[in-house]
Formats: C-alpha cells, structure tokens, sequence
C-alpha cells in the first residue's frame, strides 16, 4: 500500500522537475504579490511589520490556488487519472500522494522564500521563525483541502476560478490561526494557542480530506 | 398511506402545488401580524431606543441563513446516501433562498451596527463567519452552475455542502467562544429570555414567517427543477401541453 503512495509521489516529483516553469510561476506570484503591498501602501518600516504577517500569508494561500488548479488537470487531460482511479489501489492513497507531492512542490518553496520576504517586510527573527513554523503547519493543510477543490472543479470551464470561490472560504481559519501565531509572537502574547489549533486543523484536515477528496474524484470521473 | 410515495417526482409535484398556497398565505399573514408586533406593539427600546426594531428582521433572518444551510445539508447527504433524486433538488432549491437570508441578516445588521457600534462592520468572529456563510453559499450555487452534468452537479454540490456545514456551529457558537462585539444571544432554551415578551413573541411570529416563506418558495423553485428535469416523461409533457 505504501508502494502506491511512494510510485504516486515519485511519479509526480519526476513530471515536476521535468517540467520546472509550472511550480516556479507559483513561486514567482507568491513572492510579486507580496512584494506590491509595500509599493501599495506605502514604505514605513513599523507598518510593513504590522502587516507582513498577514500579507505573507494571504500571498502564499493564492499561491497555492495558483498551482492546485493543474493538481489533477493535466492526469485528466490524457487520461491516465481515470486508470489511476480505476486501478485497484485506494483513491484515497492516489490523491494523499498528490497533496503531499504538491505540498513538496508548493510548500517547501515557500518556507524557503518566506524568510526573505519576512526581512523585506522589517519582521524581527523571532517573527520570522514563529512565521516559517506556522507555514511549515499551515501549508500542508492548503494543499490537502486545496485536492478537494481541485477535485470537485476538474474538466470544468473556469475551473481555476470556481476553485478559487469554494476553497478560499474553507482556508480562512489556516489564514487566521497562522497570521495570528505571528502576530501573538511580535505583540508579546505568545504564538502557542495559534500554533496549537493551526496544528490540530492541520491534522483534522489530513485525517479527512483524501476521503472526501476521493470521493470528489469519484464524482467527477463517473 | 406510505410516505415515500412522495419521494418520487411526480407525485411530490403534485403535492408540492396544493402545499404552496398555504404556506405562502401562512407566510404572508404571520409577516403582516410580525411587523405589526414590532413596529406598533413592542414598547421602545430602555437602551437602543428605536433602533432595536431591526431584530424583528435581522434575527429570523439570520436563524435562516444557518437553519437552511443546514437543511441543505442534510438533503444533500441523504441524496448522497440513498441516491434520491428528489433530495438534490430540494437542496438545489433552498440555495438561492439561504444565500438572500444570509446578505440580508448581514445588510441589516450593518444598519443597525453604524447607531449602536458606529461603525457598519466590524471584523469580529460573528460578522466574519457570517460572511463567510454567504461566501459558501455562493460557491455551492457556483459550482451547480458550472456543472452541466446534473448527476455530477447534484453529488459533487452536496459533498462541498457537508464540508462548509461545519462553519455553522462556528457562527452560532462565536459569540460564546470568543469575545466578540455581537452580543450573546438574547434566547435559549435553557433560560428566561432577556428580553420583552412582547419583543420575543414579535420575533418568533416573524421568524415563523420567514421559515414559512423558505418552504414556499423552495416548493416554488423544486416544482420548476422537476418540470425541467423530468420533461422527456409522459406525465410533465401532458402538464406542459394543458398549460399551453
């Protein structure tokens, strides 16, 4: 069983570093659209701190969106995902494998980048390690709800924005409890609460979405 | 008489006709005696003076925004369970209705929000979850509408329906769990209400009312699903020719 999760993973760790341009682009928009806030509001150093925090993290949340449209899209497109689903072995594993490939592609790029964004947004160390502990807990939770939107929208017409409009809702309490530790780290009041409930939402959405993603692929390929 | 008759189609299509007229007259007459309670009856407000009278709407509108995402829900998995084609329209039905209860317990409430907090919006976890709610909801009428498939569309709604149900303890609960600007709530079953018995009474009858309303026009847009979807059988096609 966990051959078929480590092939999935394998399989699709190859076809990204075949194909290098697709994850990069997420990479570039997550770093482009933090980089606009401060030519949008302005440069003062005290607030880019006050809201960096939040801008890295909305900026990595539509990264993610970003590259999760392709998650099962091209598989689709040349109809290998139908004999992957068909394939005895469970969906559920088939679209585990894929979140945690996506989360490798996506999310470990991001920690990369976000401590240099974090000094660009004048955040002390301190907030800048509580901040690559709450992306370290939250993106994994981005990509394994994000494998249900994808899921539900493959093959449609303006799929990546209907994915948009589904999945956005479901990542506000990563976006709060992730901003939050940051911000509880710089005020004084201390990030453990926030990272405490990040990490139980990062569980409870690894425990329950393969299925529900699975069952949404099930639904799309009928 | 065996109540699942009802679950198909044809015969809910008919019952659903004769329902409607009591439901929406019902509706039409307990709003009525509502609004009459709240702007005639109740006393004003000791606090909030006239301002109040905005729960007469704001309330059972919002008990709506959640009640019907919950009742959607529910069709939507017993659709999901028992594969019944009549559960996915009814859920389909009530959508439209949810999201307008919810942009209007949101509308009102930034109307009464500008006097009493001055400000139209705050970003407290009622407001925000609230919204979120609407947000949900539209992403659900989204999705129907994108799928052209109806099995697809039907099944893959329902399941992005149960996962968002678990925003609406969030809502009802946020102003218990966190400390927020929207006040507690005025009701419970547990203890006496904290407010006029002629306020609660006004509320009641219009959330009665508003839930009276959900069904009739949920019977209204579920009668229009099944003309559309059943209209190669014989039984729409005679309907639709006598209407001709």
């Amino acid at each position: 069983m966990h051959r078929f999760l480590l092939a999935v993973l394998r399989r699709d760790l190859t076809l990204a570093a075949r194909r290098r341009g697709d994850w990069l682009i997420a990479q570039f928009f997550f770093v482009m659209v933090a980089s606009l806030f401060p030519l949008g509001v302005g440069p003062e150093p005290e607030m880019l701190a006050r809201i960096g925090p939040g801008v890295l993290w909305v900026a990595a949340t539509l990264a993610s969106l970003l590259s999760l449209s392709r998650l099962f899209a091209d598989d689709h497109h040349d109809g290998s995902l139908e004999h992957m689903v068909l394939s005895p072995e469970p969906t559920v594993l088939l679209v585990l494998g894929k979140a945690m490939a996506h989360w490798l592609i996506y999310g470990i790029p991001v920690l990369l980048i976000a401590p240099v964004l974090g000094i660009q947004f004048n955040l002390s160390w301190d907030a800048i390690l509580v901040l690559e502990f709450s992306l370290l807990l939250g993106t994994p939770i981005l990509s394994l709800l994000g494998s249900v939107g994808a899921a539900l929208t493959l093959g449609l017409r303006g799929g990546g924005v209907l994915l948009t409009l589904l999945i956005l809702p479901l990542y506000v309490p990563a976006l709060i409890f992730g901003a939050g530790a940051v911000d509880g780290a710089m005020m004084g009041t201390g990030a453990e609460a926030h990272l405490s409930l990040l990490g139980a939402f990062m569980v409870l959405s690894l425990m329950i979405s393969p299925w529900i993603a699975a069952a949404a692929l099930r639904i799309s390929l009928e | 008489m065996n109540l699942y008759t009802f679950a198909s189609p044809a015969n809910f299509y008919h019952l659903a006709g004769k329902l409607i007229p009591w439901f929406a007259w019902s509706a039409g007459l307990l709003t009525l005696w509502g609004l009459y309670i709240g702007f005639f009856l109740a006393p004003t407000d000791f606090q909030q003076s006239e301002a109040y009278r905005i729960i007469f709407i704001h309330v059972p509108a919002a008990w709506m925004s959640m009640f019907i995402y919950l009742v959607m829900a529910f069709w939507g998995a017993i659709g999901l369970a028992f594969n019944t084609r009549l559960s996915f329209m009814m859920a389909r039905a009530l959508a439209p209705t949810g999201a307008l209860f919810t942009f209007i317990a949101l509308w009102t409430g930034a109307l009464w929000g500008k006097p009493m907090w001055g400000a139209w919006w705050v970003w407290d976890a009622r407001l925000t979850s609230e919204l979120i709610l609407l947000f949900l909801y539209v992403g659900i009428i989204a999705l129907w509408a994108a799928i052209d498939d109806v099995k697809r569309g039907d099944r893959a709604g329902s399941l992005l329906t149960l996962i968002g149900a678990i925003n609406v303890p969030i809502i009802y609960f946020s102003v218990t769990w966190w400390n927020t600007l929207h006040q507690g709530a005025s009701i419970s079953l547990t203890k006496a209400p904290s407010m006029a018995a002629v306020m609660l009474q006004g509320m009641l009858v219009m959330a009665i009312a508003a839930w009276l309303y959900t069904i009739a026009v949920a019977l209204v847009r579920v009668r229009r699903i099944i003309l559309e979807r059943e209209r190669h059988t014989d039984w729409v096609k005679e309907i639709l020719e006598n209407q001709r």
